[in-house]
């Protein structure tokens, strides 16, 4: 099997294996949300197809496959037809130089941040074309909130990146959990010697995931009892399908990234015996905080969100950001 | 004794003896032994309300405006048809949300012309009561903004609730 | 915050009509609401109402007294007691039946266990509106035993025609009394968890507070009234203000709020339901013995004229006005709804509001549609 250390052909296989992590993820972060969605209502959730539900997911796939990809008169049809294609672009694209432990990262880059940073805000372009391209004003009142919400929640976010940046000195997301060796002390989120708002950096990076990727609390963008579907509303079967797909595979992305950046990737929080499984249970953690947060708050109102991201999130990343800055000019130059 | 429904009991007959096109309002049907008095204090355990006021139709606006300075609010419009004396009716319920006491206003027009103004003007609620009564009844509410089918589908030009409606 | 922006002229900037149609998540039943928007910003928006109107106005015209009585369980439906109370009163009060006085205590427990139920469903639904799709189903575990407790007794799990003119058709039992003693019991805490979880939570209320303000004197010129009403500082309430039943014997507040904005008439619902459980205690401890259907005449025939009867049902006064000339057909029957009322006022409050804050005004109404278009 040497075939398989030639670079081609492991990158192919990479490759392959994140668009199957996507998928199945999607898959079956759907029943997560369902069941979870369940348990927080006191009721069982899907739990008819196969055992506990477990093949709920297989169903509603066949279902999606089998609808009509329904196009409205009057829309711009190839930009109707593009979105679906773009928004699953760019999460993939970030996963492949996600680490997923010492040896497993589809590509290695060395600029992995800055990758992920400038890929992730083309979803964005996608749920914008879908909005407006849908030619109803439920779609476009969702489209030119989701711009402006995420316009809003991308600036603290890259404050959050940059102070990173500095504090870590890289932007190899391998090499950042490589300075996270050792104990769960040595984790981004306890280096508080340089910068000791480091617990609040990571609320607020997780705040912005959520309004990122459109989820409760923030949720404007598809605030079902506002405006039915949102952006999504002209899409049927597999065009749907995919925009829901996108949505749980920004989510991934977006837990991967605080799990990478924050709570030390794949390092065991011992010290010893690191690997995927910690980058896994730590990331569906955050997965399922997500879930829990989802279930349990009411959404805000637009203005509200807003006033949070330009008022407080962003005041505070910057005032983290110098201090952070000062401190390692002061003390650890 | 209630001070409100005094003081409105000498607004109204003040009203009703004064009042515009002052021809003796006809009597409830049927009618007892006596006509009963335009301005009449009634049993709330009995009837439901504690004061009736029979008006002329276009004494209603000057009606509901000591009615809306005495600090009442709009309950319900009623229309009654009473096809067999060739009349229709309108009952404006009156209730107090401060102070006890339950007031009704009646008055009636013919069936020919059954044509009552508007008191939009003085209660904004009764703007919809209006639209509902005259989809019911084909009463026209002289001066109502917009008298458009309601409850009935936006095409209907029949009225049900008068008794000579053939389905 | 208040969210209406001054810098918006209507006339200069371009408007559109979004139509809240008849179907939409928001709408409770089929509500169609035009609204002329700028931006987010409603510039207008307009009611349109009767895509469930069923005529019931007509059918009393068209049904002896006795037959329409199962009527007026379908006009609202989640507070069918209320409605009911108010027709066979108004029929007792033309006909001088005596009710005795098991009945009336009857009556007036099941009532307010209809009325929780009843502020139960409208809490789930504004939850929903406003984003929070849990505490329905906790909401509903609640309501689910009220709703055992009231098909033992009744019959029906919603459209009640419990009352019958004279009294209640049915006896209740021991079982029923412990059963409604232990809801007592179990809901106290409930509505505590309720407060804590959902009634503090910061983004409910920055959701609630300061939106949507409506004044006593907008409601006076509207005739809204319950939760409406008393959450703009009127304390009015057909319980106190025209006493009926064995209310009189009853102690029980009237929750009301100062401020007029969303979260008053919230609270102002939330406290009822504190209220209806004190109600039905003392109900319950005064239950007398006795039978549960007076003296009635065979052949109901009112005496000519016209008879009112007013109750505070779920969702504010609901008054029905029967006119009789005498035969065995009611000659007119008149239901005054209070969502008719409610929702009346909604273009005048709603204006130069942002489209999330015009719905949480809209939720608070607690309109149920069948109530307005009968």
């Amino acid at each position: 099997m040497s075939f398989l250390t030639h670079e081609p052909y492991r990158l192919l296989l990479a490759l392959v294996a994140v668009l199957a992590f996507v998928g199945v993820n999607a898959m079956y972060l759907v029943l997560a949300e369902r069941k979870g969605a369940g348990r927080f209502q006191r009721r069982p959730g899907p739990n008819e197809a196969g055992y506990g539900g477990w093949l709920q997911p297989v169903a509603d796939v066949a279902k999606m496959l089998s609808k009509q990809l329904l196009v409205p008169p009057g829309t711009d049809t190839i930009l109707f037809r593009l979105a679906p294609l773009i928004v699953l672009a760019p999460a993939m694209m970030c996963l492949a130089v996600v680490p997923f432990s010492d040896t497993l990262t589809a590509r290695d880059v060395n600029f992995g941040l800055l990758m992920v940073f400038s890929f992730g805000s083309i979803n964005v372009l996608a749920v914008m074309l879908s909005g407006w391209s849908s030619r109803n004003k439920y779609a476009i009142i969702s489209a030119a909130r989701v711009v402006s919400q995420n316009v809003a929640y991308e600036i603290p976010m890259l404050l959050v990146a940059i102070t990173l940046l500095m504090i870590t000195g890289t932007m190899d997301l391998n090499e950042i959990v490589r300075q996270q060796a050792g104990g769960f002390w040595h984790w981004n989120l306890f280096r508080v010697w340089v910068n000791p708002l480091m617990p609040v950096t990571f609320v607020i990076y997780f705040i912005c995931m959520l309004a990122e990727t459109n989820r409760a609390p923030f949720d404007m963008a598809e605030a079902e009892s506002e405006l039915v579907a949102g952006a999504f509303t002209e899409y049927a079967g597999m065009g749907f399908g995919v925009f829901f797909m996108a949505e749980y595979a920004n989510i991934v992305l977006g837990c991967s990234l605080a799990t990478v950046l924050f709570l030390g990737g794949w390092q065991s929080p011992i010290g010893v015996l690191s690997g995927v499984v910690w980058f896994l249970l730590k990331m569906y953690a955050l997965v399922f905080t997500v879930i829990w947060v989802r279930w349990t708050f009411p959404r805000t109102q637009f203005y509200a969100l807003l006033n949070l991201s330009w008022k407080i999130l962003i005041p505070i990343s910057l005032f983290t950001l110098l201090l952070s800055g000062a401190l390692l000019k002061l003390f650890h130059a | 004794m209630n001070p409100t429904l005094d003081q409105l009991c000498d607004q109204f007959g003040r009203l009703v003896a004064t009042g515009p096109s002052g021809s003796r309002p006809p009597s409830n049907p049927p009618a007892p032994d006596a006509p009963p008095a335009p301005i009449q204090r009634t049993e709330h355990a009995a009837k439901g309300y504690d004061l009736e006021v029979t008006v002329a139709p276009t004494a209603v606006v000057m009606a509901a405006e000591i009615m809306d300075r005495a600090g009442f609010a709009l309950d319900a419009i009623t229309g009654v048809d009473w096809i067999a004396q060739e009349q229709m009716e309108v009952v404006y319920d009156y209730f107090h949300p401060t102070a006890p006491g339950r007031v009704a206003v009646r008055t009636r027009v013919p069936r020919a012309r059954p044509e009552v103004p508007t008191i939009a003007a003085v209660y904004p609620g009764a703007n919809w009561h209006e639209r509902e009564t005259h989809d019911f009844f084909g009463l026209v509410f002289a001066g109502h903004p917009d008298l458009s089918p309601f409850l009935l589908p936006e095409d209907a030009t029949f009225h049900p609730l008068r008794k000579d409606y053939q389905p | 915050m208040n969210a209406v922006d001054p810098t918006v002229r209507p006339g200069v900037n371009e408007t559109f009509v979004l139509n809240l149609g008849p179907q939409h998540p928001a709408a409770h039943g089929v509500l169609r609401v035009k609204m002329t928007m700028d931006g987010e910003y409603v510039m207008r928006a307009e009611p349109v109402i009767g895509y469930i109107h069923r005529m019931h106005e007509k059918m009393g015209e068209n049904r002896t007294w006795a037959q329409f009585l199962p009527n007026t369980g379908r006009i609202d439906y989640l507070s069918a007691l209320h409605y009911n109370h108010a027709y066979v009163a108004a029929v007792e009060r033309a006909l001088k039946i005596e009710v005795p006085r098991r009945a009336e205590f009857l009556r007036v427990i099941t009532s307010e266990m209809n009325r929780i139920s009843s502020h139960l469903v409208w809490w789930s639904a504004y939850l929903i509106d406003l984003g929070g799709l849990t505490p329905l189903l906790y909401a509903f575990d609640d309501r689910e035993k009220l709703l055992d407790l009231l098909e033992a007794v009744t019959g029906s799990r919603l459209t009640y025609t419990y009352f019958r003119f004279g009294g209640v058709y049915n006896d209740v039992d021991e079982a029923f009394v412990r059963g409604t003693r232990q809801f007592v019991r179990e809901f106290r805490p409930r509505l505590k968890m309720y407060r804590d979880l959902v009634t503090t939570n910061i983004i409910l209320r920055k959701r609630l507070e300061a939106i949507g303000p409506i004044s006593a004197e907008l409601c006076r010129k509207y005739g809204a009234t319950g939760p409406v009403l008393r959450g703009a500082g009127v304390a009015y309430d057909v319980r106190r203000a025209e006493p009926y039943s064995v209310y009189p014997e009853l102690e029980f507040e009237i929750p009301t709020r100062r401020e007029g904005d969303s979260m008053a008439r919230y609270l102002v619902h939330m406290a009822e339901l504190e209220q209806s459980l004190r109600i039905i205690e003392q109900g319950l401890d005064k239950l007398p013995e006795g039978p549960v259907m007076g003296k009635v005449p065979r052949v109901l025939r009112p005496p000519a004229g016209d008879y009112c009867f007013a109750v505070e049902a779920a969702r504010g006064r609901f008054m029905v006005r029967l006119v009789s000339d005498g035969k065995d057909v009611p000659y007119r029957v008149k239901l005054r709804t209070p969502s008719f009322s409610n929702l009346s006022l909604f273009e005048e409050a709603s204006r130069g509001m942002i489209l999330p804050d015009a719905l949480a005004l809209m939720g608070s109404l607690d309109l149920v549609i069948p109530d307005i278009d009968r």
